[in-house]
């Protein structure tokens, strides 16, 4: 008999831990569910709108996957850009910066303007608010290559970009795969958003519907499927960066 | 002087450009020197005396704001490609193997460059073999992180020697290791040196590998850095490491360290 394994039980203790812990305080001081809803009262909406839940996670899932996928694409190609030269590195960062502190909720009335609304405002704020962080790793991967690679290879009569895809690019491999993760997650939150301020469809719509219509146990539904999917595509990310930049997680090659 | 040298650095004078102060730092001022082929040499000096501006000087990485470098008798214009170099800090790329890591410069030097995806295997063998003659043998497989400090550094020598290149240039590659690392890895130096007969230029702060393996040792003076002694190392040839010990090898590292301290001021 294999040795109880408390790291790998942590999570799903603290899972159970949490509905318990909620179950019995709303029972014990009597919170109404218009409140705070029991997680039995959520799991009894699950049932009831099963459908309706699963049809709006997809539609946040694929405007969510959408959006995330411009920003890979349009992240890389701006992290390399300007990950290629310090003059321009120099130039658009104070821009980019910027353009980042932007609440992306006060973007999204300018989408609905030009758009209308439905998916495309969403996809575009999944876009906008999550290429920051893949920019500036790429970028950054780019900018940190160790002097002293750059002078024996331009010694040699390497040309820029012989320096680039033999150690800047792969270099920035780990920095891009990490900002992968981080960068899911607020894509979602941009798709999140945009659908509770217009949309027809999605999670965050029928979060606002609910509300709107007092059921309050599916609001909190909506936050648990919202949780899952999250978790998910976090998940996902972490996966593939383990899988494609294994070298640079060097203990785990110990296990 | 009847032949051009190897190396000839005449009158040379490098300010490297202004950042946020006006001036400039003038990193060497007046700088004259000259190794010829074959020839081992060392620079000693105080720290930031620009022994690595020299280094940058005699690879074609950096140019003389005045005066000028020639290199093989033609004056360097860019990138010289028939040097390999060695820093403190290995350098190797984590994602590639040990022999991977090896090839590297193979693949940027033509004719290499061009042949390196058809006669793989052949390149391969080359950094096997020289893999092994610095005591490295089978690790190629390896990560560098795997291997430790000093076998890094040896991975790191091979790197800079698998082109065949006429001149080696070394910037404090063993200053990172532990004491008997280092004169292993001096004998390491000192046996390819005189197996391939490559030109070698080695910076270093340590004034008994500067007489142990160098034909000659340069002086550098502080900051702007210029030639202030020329010492030749009469030392007989093969040198074992007790050399270290004898009294002629001695007095050589006291005379350098009086000039060092000198130059100090």
């Amino acid at each position: 008999m294999a040795r109880f394994d408390w790291v790998k039980a942590a999570p799903w203790i603290c899972v159970i831990a949490l509905v318990v812990l909620w179950e019995a305080a709303v029972h014990a001081f009597g919170i109404a569910y218009y409140i705070l809803p029991p997680p039995s009262g959520i799991a009894f909406a699950f049932v009831e709108f099963g459908h309706a839940l699963w049809t709006n996670s997809l539609q946040t899932l694929w405007t969510t996957l959408l959006g995330f996928a411009i920003a890979v694409v349009f992240g890389l190609a701006l992290g390399l850009f300007v990950g290629w030269n310090r003059a321009i590195y120099a130039g658009l960062y104070p821009l980019m910066v910027g353009f980042n502190s932007i609440p992306k909720v006060a973007v999204v009335p300018i989408l609905v303007l030009w758009f209308g609304t439905g998916w495309v405002p969403a996809v575009l704020t999944a876009f906008l608010i999550s290429f920051f962080p893949i920019v500036v790793n790429v970028a950054t991967g780019l900018a940190t290559i160790e002097p002293e690679m750059e002078d024996v290879l331009r010694a040699l009569g390497a040309k820029k970009i012989d320096i680039m895809t033999k150690v800047g690019i792969p270099r920035s491999l780990p920095y891009f795969f990490g900002s992968l993760k981080v960068a899911i997650t607020l894509a979602f939150i941009g798709s999140v958003l945009s659908e509770t301020v217009a949309a027809n469809k999605g999670l965050g719509h029928m979060m606002l519907t609910a509300q709107a219509n007092f059921e309050v146990p599916l609001v909190f539904a909506c936050l648990v499927a919202l949780a899952i999917e999250g978790i998910s595509m976090y998940a996902v990310m972490a996966w593939l960066e383990m899988r494609m930049t294994g070298w640079a997680h060097r203990s785990g090659f110990a296990h | 002087m009847s032949e051009p040298a190897f190396i000839a650095l005449n009158d040379v004078y490098l300010r490297y450009p202004a950042h946020q102060d006006e001036e400039g730092t003038l990193a060497v001022a007046g700088l004259n020197m000259r190794v010829e082929k074959g020839e081992f040499v060392a620079v000693v000096g105080p720290s930031g005396c620009g022994k690595s501006t020299l280094m940058k000087l005699a690879t074609g990485l950096n140019f003389p704001t005045e005066g000028s470098v020639h290199i093989d008798g033609a004056p360097v214009t860019g990138p010289v490609s028939i040097a390999g170099m060695a820093f403190q800090n290995p350098v190797m790329l984590p994602w590639r193997r040990t022999t991977e890591n090896v090839l590297l410069p193979l693949e940027i030097v033509a004719p290499h460059r061009q042949r390196m995806r058809t006669h793989k295997a052949e390149y391969r063998e080359r950094a096997e073999t020289l893999l092994a003659s610095v005591g490295l043998a089978g690790a190629g497989d390896q990560y560098p992180w795997q291997l430790s400090g000093g076998m890094q550094q040896r991975a790191s020598l091979c790197r800079a020697l698998i082109h065949q290149p006429e001149l080696l240039m070394l910037d404090e590659p063993f200053a990172a290791l532990d004491a008997f690392t280092r004169e292993e890895l001096w004998c390491v130096i000192r046996d390819l040196h005189a197996q391939r007969g490559f030109t070698t230029v080695l910076v270093t702060h340590d004034l008994h590998e500067a007489v142990f393996l160098a034909d000659r040792i340069f002086v550098m003076s502080a900051r702007p850095g210029r030639i202030l002694v020329e010492r030749v190392v009469d030392v007989a040839r093969p040198r074992e490491l007790d050399v270290l010990y004898e009294p002629a090898f001695v007095e050589i590292v006291q005379e350098l360290r009086g000039h060092i301290a000198a130059a100090r001021g």
